[in-house]
């Protein structure tokens, strides 16, 4: 398989994964204005992901659709990064979670749309639109948090320090990724690395949170090599198809 | 690659008249701007489709009814979705703005606007049942992603407020 078919799916998994976590909102978020937001983020996400796989789809041939790429792959053939995978333990977590992507995805498709690949930038120049969205409720919701009560401020810290250790996965670079970026098409992630650090910074000092200081970062996402988490994800994501061969709705 | 304005042929604007956004039914597709070129080829309408949001499910259901439309006056269909140039509010028509309005659904503002009444540091969105200012944001998303919700202080509607897409 090519490498910009890899490259793509490092980019469109991440979305359909977090828009699958979103998903599981659904109904159940802490406020109606929360959950209506939170399920309209993981669309967003999910409208994203169809174009790359769409593209993808395109690439590979063989009759292939979007939807062979999203629900007949096997955990090992996921690229997202371990961020996204990470469960919705409370409200604080999905906050947490989601700035910490959106400043990374914001900076990512910002550089994407100068991509002389005439699909990335046209996917990217959608896609940088509704992601400022998110990234603008992401982040106000970690200041209110943060800068919230006594509670909500130690559940805030608690979701960033054990989410920080996924943070430096997102600026690490696989082969395929290389090779894409060596040809001039794909972004070099790893070159806003010290950019998003310090927005994100700058972001949670505002929160009245600490900045967490650990060494020790955890990757092996964007290899295929998950946490405990990514197989109960599929096995809810693939359910249907996995049931019911080639089913249409 | 399609340019700003969109290409349209005068004779298939009737039918594609007939073919309204599923969520705001009052606004047709032509007045949303999303209809970015259709024209007659050897007897086939070909139509190029651009989404508001990427995930915009409104998008299937408008494809299905414009092929619908067309085949009711016994033409051929071709529609293709097309991301580029990306959607943008200031394509919905002047008269489709004051239709959302009656509607109740107050019209995007300019850019800067947009992110002060979003950042809920201005009270410039004006309800579409009173007309006052002294609104409120009370969710950055509202029903659909392309809107957010507002109250409004002085009659104390909820509403929608279409948001600025540029």
């Amino acid at each position: 398989m090519n490498n910009l078919y890899k490259y793509l799916l490092t980019i469109a998994d991440n979305s359909l994964i977090l828009a699958q976590r979103l998903g599981e909102l659904c109904g159940h978020g802490p406020s109606l204005e929360t959950d209506i937001a939170i399920t309209n983020i993981s669309l967003d996400l999910l409208g994203q992901t169809r174009s790359y796989y769409q593209y993808a789809a395109k690439l590979v041939g063989e009759n292939k659709t979007e939807d062979d790429i999203a629900f007949l792959r096997i955990e090992r053939d996921y690229k997202n990064c371990l961020l996204v995978e990470q469960p919705n333990t409370h409200f604080g977590f999905v906050i947490g979670r989601q700035y910490l992507f959106d400043v990374y995805h914001y900076m990512l498709i910002e550089k994407l749309q100068n991509s002389p690949d005439e699909n990335l930038a046209a996917i990217a120049k959608k896609g940088i639109k509704e992601v400022s969205y998110h990234k603008r409720f992401s982040g106000d919701w970690v200041k209110r948090l943060g800068d919230g009560t006594e509670e909500s401020n130690k559940k805030m810290q608690e979701a960033i320090d054990d989410l920080w250790r996924y943070t430096n996965e997102l600026f690490y670079l696989t082969e395929a990724e290389k090779e894409v970026v060596k040809e001039g098409i794909g972004v070099d992630v790893s070159s806003f690395k010290e950019e998003y650090y310090k927005e994100v910074s700058e972001l949670l000092t505002e929160a009245t949170l600490t900045v967490p200081e650990n060494k020790y970062f955890t990757k092996g996402g964007k290899e295929g090599v998950h946490t405990e988490h990514m197989g109960y994800i599929l096995a809810e994501l693939q359910y249907m198809q996995r049931t019911y061969p080639n089913m249409n709705w | 690659m399609l340019t700003e304005s969109p290409n349209i042929d005068k004779d298939l604007i009737p039918v594609l008249k007939t073919v309204s956004d599923p969520e705001i039914p009052v606004l047709s597709v032509l007045a949303l701007g999303v209809i970015r070129e259709a024209i007659e080829v050897n007897g086939v309408v070909k139509i190029k489709l651009t989404p508001t949001y990427s995930g915009c499910p409104a998008m299937d259901v408008i494809s299905d009814d414009l092929k619908k439309a067309f085949e009711d006056v016994g033409k051929k269909v071709d529609v293709e979705l097309v991301l580029s140039p990306a959607w943008s509010t200031d394509w919905i028509s002047e008269e489709g703005l004051q239709k959302m309005e009656e509607y109740g659904i107050a019209r995007p503002l300019s850019e800067t606007h947009d992110k002060d009444v979003l950042l809920g540091n201005k009270k410039m969105v004006k309800c579409p049942q009173c007309g006052s200012t002294n609104t409120h944001l009370v969710s950055q998303f509202g029903s659909t992603a392309c809107k957010a919700l507002f109250k409004c202080d002085d009659c104390h509607e909820p509403f929608d407020y279409f948001k600025c897409l540029k």
